[in-house]
C-alpha cells in the first residue's frame, strides 16, 4: 500500500465517520470567528433553539470592520463612526457574551487579524484541524494543520455539531526545490506558483507545498504561502511539520507545555507525506527562477515578473483569457507593453493576513529606512497584523523608521485589503499592495491592486512607481546615496 | 432550507471567466448582520452606474445600460449561464444569498471554485457543471433566441432544453437529498451525536492539548 501524504494524515487523524453516500464527518479543533460571516450563524442557532457543542474550542476577533486610524480606534466600539460597522463589532460581542465564548476584543492584547493571532498565540497548532468562515484560513496550514475556509452555514454547522460534512479533496505537491535569490519572498514564489497553475489550478485539492526553497523558510514565510493557496483554488494548503515549526511553536501562550508538550511533539513528527505516498497532482517550480513579483490584472494568476512588461492580449490565443486580459488592461488603466517598473503608485499598503507578521514590517523597514515616500504616493498605510505584531514592531524601533519615510502606522486590522473600514483607494488609483486579491473593487470601487511583497511595496513607496528591490538595495549599497 | 425538485426558468448570462465573489456581491455590502436583502446589491458594481453603499434604496440609482442583467429580455431571470471557476475568492456566502435573493435558482457553468459551490447547496440554489462546449452552446442559443428558459429536473439530473433535448449532470447524492428534501443538514449530522462524542472521547485522550482553553 502506497504511503499516506500529510492531508491523508490529518483526513484520517480527524474522521469520525464515513457515510455511505460517500460523504465524511470531519471533527473540528479549533474554530476561529470575527464580526463578518458569524452573526447570521448565532442567528442560526438562536432561531433552532441549538447550542455551541464544544465552545471552548471557539475564539473570537474582530478584525475586518476595526478602524486602523488611532483615534477612531481609541473609542473603542462605540467609537466606530461607521454605523454598519459598529452594529456588526458589536453584534460579534453581544454573541460572544451571550454564548460564553472568548474574545480579544477591540483593544485587547491579543486583538488582530484572525489569521495572525491564531499562529502567534498558539490558539492554532499542528496536526489540528482549524476553520473560519474566511478564505484566507489556509494560513493556518503552514503549522501542519488542515486548516480551510467555510461560508457561514458551514460556520454555524461547525458551532452545533463540532464537526463538517466533506467529501475528501485530492492531493497536490507544489515543489518548489533550489535557493532563493537575495530580495525573493514567500510572497514571490507563492505568486509564482499562482501564475503557474492559475487561479482554478488547485480547485478541488488540498495542496501540500513542499522542496529545499520551502523548507528553508520561516514560519511566517510558509503562512504567506498556505494563505494564498486559496487564490490558486485550493481551500487547504499545508507545510510539513519540521524543527522550524517546532521551534515557532514552543512556548507559545496555548502552546502544551511540559510532558504534553514532549507527548505532542512526538505525535506533530509524524506529520509529514510519507516517502512514498502518491499525489494526484505535482507542480514543480525552480526557487532560481523565481523573480519578484508584481501583478498587472484583476486576478492574482494576473502577475509578472517585475523585469517583465504588462502582456499583450493579442498574443494570447485563447479567446477567453483573452478577453479576460482586455478587460483587465482596461480595467488598470494599462497598456500592453508598458514597462512594470513604469507603473506609478498612488497608495501603497502594507498589511493583511498575507504580509503583516513582523519580518514582513522588518523587511518592509528595512528597505524604508532613511529613506522618504515619494510626494507623488498620497499615502502609505502600515497596518500591523495584531496588537502583538505591533508591540514588537514598536520594540524595534520599526514604527519610527517608518513615521519618518512619510509612512503612515496603524492599528491592527484587515484595512485596506478589503476596504471594509475606511481605509480604501479611490477609483483610478493604483496600489502596490502586500494583501492577496487584485479583484475588480477590492480596495475601493474602481480602485487598482497590485499584488507585491512587502519590501517590493516599500521600494515602491519610495520610487513612486514599481523598482527591482534587488537593483534598490544594491544602488543603495554602491553609493550608500538615497535614490 | 427551501427544496430544490425541478425548475423552470429565464436564462441570463453572466459571459466572463473567473468571476469572484467580490464582483458578486463588494464588501461594503458584508456589513450586515442578516442573511436577506442582498439582491438589490447583486452585482453591484457592474449593474450600477456609481457606487453603492450599504442600506441605500437602490430604486433610483443610474442603471449601467450594458450590462445584461438590465437588459429587458432578461428581466425575471432565474437560471444564470456562466463560464469557468464562477464564484472564486472569498468566502463569504452573501453571494449565493445575493444570487438567491435576485431570484436566482441555478447556476450553470464549466466549473465552480470550491467554497461557492458548496455554498450553493446551503442555500437551496443549486449549481451545475457541464462541459465547457455544452456551455458555450447554451450561450449561443441564449443569445439567438430571446425568452431562452431551460428546466431544471434535480431529481432525473437534467437540463432540459427548449427543443426537449436533455443533458445530463452530475450531483453528490447527499447534497442531491438535502435539496429534494429541503433538508437541514445540522439536524441530520445531529443524528450522529453518538459518534461524534465517541471520536471526542477517543480524542482527547489521544491527543488531550487539543482540547485546551484559550484565555
Amino acid at each position: 500500500m502506497a504511503g499516506q501524504t500529510l492531508y491523508d494524515k490529518l483526513w484520517q487523524d480527524h474522521l469520525v465517520k464515513s457515510r455511505e453516500d460517500g460523504t465524511a464527518l470531519i471533527y473540528i479543533d479549533r474554530h476561529l470567528i470575527h464580526e463578518v460571516t458569524s452573526p447570521q450563524a448565532f442567528e442560526g442557532l438562536r432561531l433552532a433553539g441549538r447550542q455551541l457543542w464544544r465552545k471552548d474550542s471557539l475564539v473570537a476577533t474582530p478584525d475586518h470592520n476595526v478602524p486602523s486610524e488611532a483615534a477612531e480606534r481609541a473609542g473603542g466600539v462605540a467609537g466606530i463612526r461607521d454605523e454598519v460597522s459598529r452594529i456588526q463589532v458589536q453584534t460579534l460581542d453581544e454573541n460572544c457574551r451571550d454564548f460564553d465564548v472568548v474574545q480579544f476584543g477591540i483593544n485587547e492584547p491579543g486583538q488582530g487579524i484572525v489569521h495572525v493571532i491564531g499562529p502567534e498565540t498558539g490558539a492554532t497548532l499542528p496536526g489540528m484541524t482549524v476553520v473560519c468562515g474566511d478564505s484566507h484560513t489556509s494560513t493556518h496550514g503552514a503549522l501542519g494543520a488542515l486548516a480551510h475556509g467555510i461560508g457561514t452555514s458551514e460556520v454555524e454547522h461547525v458551532m452545533a455539531t463540532q464537526c463538517l460534512i466533506q467529501k475528501k479533496m485530492k492531493n497536490m505537491l507544489v515543489r518548489v526545490d533550489g535557493e532563493l535569490g537575495p530580495g525573493v519572498t514567500a510572497k514571490d514564489v507563492v505568486l509564482a506558483i499562482i501564475g503557474k497553475i492559475g487561479t482554478a489550478g488547485g480547485t478541488g485539492y488540498a495542496i501540500e507545498f513542499g522542496g529545499s526553497a520551502i523548507r528553508s523558510l520561516s514560519m511566517e514565510g510558509r503562512m504567506t504561502i498556505c494563505n494564498m493557496a486559496i487564490e490558486a483554488g485550493a481551500r487547504a494548503g499545508m507545510v510539513a511539520v519540521d524543527q522550524v515549526t517546532l521551534d515557532y511553536v514552543k512556548d507559545k501562550p496555548y502552546a502544551p507545555k511540559g510532558a504534553q508538550w514532549e507527548k505532542a511533539v512526538a505525535a506533530w513528527n509524524q506529520l509529514h507525506s510519507d516517502d512514498d505516498a502518491v499525489f494526484d497532482a505535482v507542480v514543480e517550480l525552480k526557487a532560481e527562477e523565481i523573480e519578484p513579483q508584481v501583478s498587472w490584472g484583476t486576478s492574482p494568476e494576473m502577475v509578472a515578473p517585475v523585469s517583465a512588461t504588462v502582456p499583450d492580449p493579442a498574443a494570447e490565443a485563447d479567446a477567453t483569457r483573452r478577453t479576460g486580459i482586455e478587460r483587465a488592461l482596461e480595467y488598470m488603466g494599462l497598456e500592453a507593453g508598458q514597462k512594470i517598473t513604469d507603473i506609478k503608485l498612488d497608495r501603497v499598503f502594507i498589511g493583511s493576513c498575507t504580509n503583516s507578521r513582523i519580518e514582513d514590517l522588518r523587511a518592509a523597514a528595512a528597505v524604508a529606512k532613511g529613506r522618504q515616500k515619494a510626494d507623488s504616493v498620497k499615502q502609505v498605510l502600515i497596518v500591523p497584523g495584531s496588537q502583538a505584531v505591533k508591540a514588537q514592531a514598536e520594540k524595534e524601533g520599526l514604527h519610527e523608521i517608518f513615521i519618518d519615510a512619510g509612512f503612515e502606522w496603524r492599528e491592527p486590522s484587515c484595512s485596506m485589503c478589503l476596504a471594509m473600514n475606511a481605509d480604501k483607494l479611490g477609483a483610478g488609483e493604483h496600489c502596490a499592495s502586500t494583501s492577496n486579491r487584485n479583484f475588480e473593487g477590492r480596495q475601493g470601487y474602481g480602485g487598482r491592486t497590485h499584488l507585491v511583497s512587502p519590501s517590493m511595496a516599500a521600494a515602491a513607496a519610495i520610487a513612486g512607481h514599481f523598482v527591482d528591490v534587488r537593483e534598490f538595495t544594491r544602488q543603495e549599497a554602491l553609493s550608500g546615496e538615497e535614490i | 432550507m427551501k427544496a430544490f425538485t425541478q425548475h423552470k426558468g429565464l436564462v441570463a448570462p453572466m459571459d466572463r471567466a473567473n468571476v469572484d465573489t467580490d464582483l458578486i456581491i463588494p464588501k461594503q455590502f458584508l456589513k450586515s448582520i442578516k442573511r436577506t436583502g442582498f439582491g438589490p446589491n447583486l452585482f453591484d458594481e457592474l449593474r450600477y452606474l456609481d457606487e453603492g453603499f450599504p442600506g441605500q434604496d437602490c430604486s433610483n440609482r443610474p442603471l449601467n445600460p450594458d450590462f445584461p442583467l438590465n437588459f429587458p429580455r432578461y428581466q425575471g431571470a432565474s437560471v444564470l449561464l456562466a463560464r469557468k471557476n464562477f464564484g472564486c475568492g472569498s468566502s463569504r456566502e452573501h453571494a449565493p444569498w445575493a444570487l438567491d435573493d435576485f431570484g436566482f435558482r441555478a447556476i450553470i457553468a464549466p466549473s465552480f471554485a470550491d467554497i461557492f459551490f458548496n455554498n450553493c447547496f446551503k442555500n437551496g440554489l443549486l449549481p451545475i457543471v457541464l462541459d465547457e462546449d455544452v456551455v458555450a452552446q447554451l450561450f449561443e442559443e441564449m443569445y439567438a433566441q430571446e425568452g431562452y428558459e431551460l428546466t431544471i429536473d434535480l431529481e432525473k439530473q437534467q437540463v432540459i432544453k427548449p427543443n426537449g433535448e436533455a443533458i445530463a449532470f452530475e450531483v453528490d447524492a447527499f447534497r442531491k437529498h438535502c435539496l429534494l428534501n429541503g433538508l437541514d443538514d445540522i439536524g441530520l449530522t445531529l443524528e450522529d451525536a453518538d459518534d461524534i462524542r465517541t471520536y471526542e472521547a477517543k480524542r482527547r485522550e489521544q491527543a488531550p492539548w487539543l482540547f485546551d482553553a484559550v484565555k
